[in-house]
């Protein structure tokens, strides 16, 4: 398994050493035991590293919670801002900046509660920011409440006799805002997730990217879900296996998997160029 | 602003009108907001002048967005202001603390109507100035800036940059709805004469570079995306190297400096006029266009025989304590004239004691009239 790690890992145009994307005297990191949150960032540097991109024209922009945190590692230009509105700072750093490579890190609360409104305006506007999020179904940082994607029937600390509220699809919910591409991923499934997040990045306009990533240490554990290496296999199990490349998989045996892959890509035009070609226009023409 | 040699030009303008030109002037490149009234007009001015200048407006989803996109802008390199109104300004308290420990540059408008909540939005109040001074959590100072008639609106929207630029702070311009849809004479300085003032950006070497670290000025060096800084930003307590700490006595060293960093830039930040105070015995506090009614009063008060005088903050936080104890030396009564129900007049009892301190007070949606004022010089006499 290792060996097979290794060889797809030096696929890329220079040997990928994820430790030369990260700010090496943070460590040791906050992350729990278990937390599939550092293979999604692993994933990240991965797509930025085949990417060939800058590291001093990646700004990477995030919120609060455990998925606010994960940007401080990288060896970039990053934004640690305020709960829920990373894609608010993001949309005025890539309109006053648009030569920055703008990717924002959140989580399930960060994005979909608390920010709901800024990414459904975001996939509307096409603005060329890539959004990861990160879905680990719980609020961690403050100690595992119920978020908008908890799984019906599981137990937080907010929802002692499970949850009974309904689950939000954030891929759905993006494509019918308008993202321009979304896609969704597993964290076991780590190449895979690389090359999604390289076509986000890649991507012209607005990029959603859903990362199903696990909460071990206090989700996991509150509900039963195994130790790390069980909950990654079972979200995998979950999904539909790989919708990637075009190719549809119909599992009437699992009606209540998500699909993965990408799941929308379109060309529509991307909003800062459209604003800054009618503005030059207006004024030839004014 | 304008070196008077310069030449002018005159123009009839609205209040928000000519803070939307000034912005531009003082090198706004970025704007953000969201429709609310009585402050539409700097947005909707500004969509139109900023393409001219090659720079960005946008409309955003809602007020907290439009805080969060002008500090995205700054803090990629670009002068940046939204404009508001009360309610407005309460959803942008959260981020604004952001730029306060964040340290971004940034102007924020506050077209003040009355209050709470939804409160007149067409009628004037002056209510926010403790909001404005205290509206975002935790100890901080904050520069608030407060003019009293359109061609100020221009000098202290330029002033605004250059304190938000020279400072690393979001400087707030309290307009009152009569200021803002005030129209007036202005004579707008020619843009080549304007003193404006840019950050200090980061010019060591990479590896040398402290990101929040200060010399003498209290005031750090702020590194542009793309130059190599490669720089942490947090809302998080962070130390020099701007990454997050809670080790004590690091925290209370750069709360410190934090808090005061404006302390040594008092002559700079500090402004405001004085009238006939060297005599006065009544003291007339006031700012914005309660000022202007206090300005008559004065003079009508003189016309009687009373000594009366004025001492109007511009800049109203930090609150400038110093000159208003040297204003006040002669006076038995200071009357604090202002569109609410007393909120500077608190600032003013805390400098000058309570004995002598009484407030002028409409909050009924009318601006206060000279007649207000002289009532009120009537009364305690």
């Amino acid at each position: 398994m290792a060996k097979k790690k290794q060889s797809a890992e030096t696929s890329g145009p220079k040997e990928f050493d994820v430790m030369s994307y990260l700010r090496r005297d943070l460590f040791p990191h906050f992350l729990c035991p278990g937390c599939g949150h550092g293979i999604a960032l692993r994933a990240l540097m991965w797509a930025a590293h085949e990417l060939g991109l800058d590291k001093d024209k990646i700004a990477i922009v995030s919120g609060i919670g455990c998925s606010g945190r994960l940007g401080a590692y990288v060896d970039a230009n990053t934004f640690h801002t305020t709960h829920g509105r990373p894609l608010a700072y993001a949309t005025g750093l890539k309109l006053a900046r648009p030569d920055l490579h703008v990717i924002v890190i959140t989580g399930d609360g960060d994005c979909l509660a608390i920010g709901g409104n800024h990414l459904i305006h975001a996939c509307r506007r096409n603005l060329d920011i890539t959004c990861m999020m990160l879905n680990n179904e719980v609020y961690g940082m403050t100690g595992g409440q119920v978020s908008p994607t908890t799984s019906q029937d599981r137990y937080t600390t907010t929802t002692p006799t499970g949850n009974t509220e309904a689950t939000f699809d954030s891929c759905k919910l993006a494509e019918a805002a308008g993202a321009s591409f979304v896609g969704r991923e597993v964290t076991v499934q780590t190449p895979t997730l690389k090359n999604l997040l390289k076509d986000a990045i890649d991507h012209k306009g607005f990029s959603f990217v859903e990362v199903i990533s696990d909460c071990t240490e206090i989700y996991g554990r509150k509900n039963d879900l195994g130790n790390s290496p069980e909950m990654i296999l079972s979200q995998k199990s979950q999904m539909r296996p790989d919708s990637y490349g075009g190719v549809i998989v119909d599992e009437p045996f699992r009606p209540n998997a998500l699909p993965t892959g990408v799941l929308t890509r379109s060309d529509r035009a991307e909003y800062g160029e459209t604003y800054r070609s009618t503005m030059a226009s207006s004024k030839k023409g004014a | 602003m304008a070196k008077a040699s310069t030449k002018t030009n005159a123009q009839n303008l609205q209040g928000n009108n000519a803070c939307a030109l000034a912005a531009v002037a003082a090198g706004c490149r970025f704007y953000a907001g969201y429709p609310i009234t009585p402050s539409s007009e700097v947005a909707e001015r500004m969509s139109l002048e900023l393409p001219k200048v090659d720079g960005t407006f946008i409309q955003m989803e809602d007020e907290i967005a439009s805080m969060g996109a002008i500090l995205g802008a700054s803090m990629g390199g670009v002068k940046s202001m939204t404009a508001t109104s009360g309610p407005g300004f309460s959803l942008k308290q959260e981020n604004l603390g952001y730029g306060v420990i964040a340290e971004v540059p940034c102007v924020i408008i506050n077209v003040m109507r009355g209050g709470p909540s939804t409160g007149m939005p067409t009628r004037p109040a002056q209510g926010d100035v403790m909001q404005a001074r205290w509206g975002t959590h935790g100890d901080h100072q904050i520069i608030v800036i407060s003019p009293a008639s359109v061609s100020e609106v221009y000098e202290q929207t330029v002033r605004a940059f250059n304190l938000a630029e020279q400072f690393r702070t979001p400087v707030v311009l309290l307009i009152d709805e009569v200021i803002g849809h005030l129209v007036e004479t202005v004579h707008v300085p020619d843009p080549a004469s304007l003193d404006v003032v840019d950050r200090k950006w980061a010019d060591v070497a990479a590896d040398k570079y402290r990101p929040y670290e200060a010399g003498k000025d209290m005031v750090p060096a702020m590194a542009r995306p793309g130059d190599g800084y490669r720089v942490h930003t947090t809302g998080l307590t962070h130390d020099e190297s701007g990454f997050p700490t809670q080790d004590p006595e690091t925290v209370d060293r750069v709360s410190k400096r934090l808090l005061n960093k404006f302390d040594p830039h008092r002559k700079v930040i500090d402004h405001f006029e004085e009238l006939n105070v060297k005599d006065a015995e009544v003291l007339i506090v006031s700012y914005g266009i309660s000022a202007r009614a206090a300005r008559g009063a004065v003079k009508q008060a003189r016309d009687a025989g009373i000594k009366a005088g004025l001492f109007r903050p511009v800049t109203i936080w930090p609150f400038p304590e110093k000159a208003l104890v040297k204003a006040a030396k002669k006076a038995k009564r200071i009357l604090v004239a202002e569109m609410n129900a007393g909120q500077l007049s608190l600032e003013v009892e805390r400098v000058l004691g309570r004995d002598r301190v009484s407030g002028v007070n409409r909050i009924d949606g009318e601006a206060i009239s000279p007649a207000d004022i002289i009532d009120a010089i009537g009364k305690g006499a």
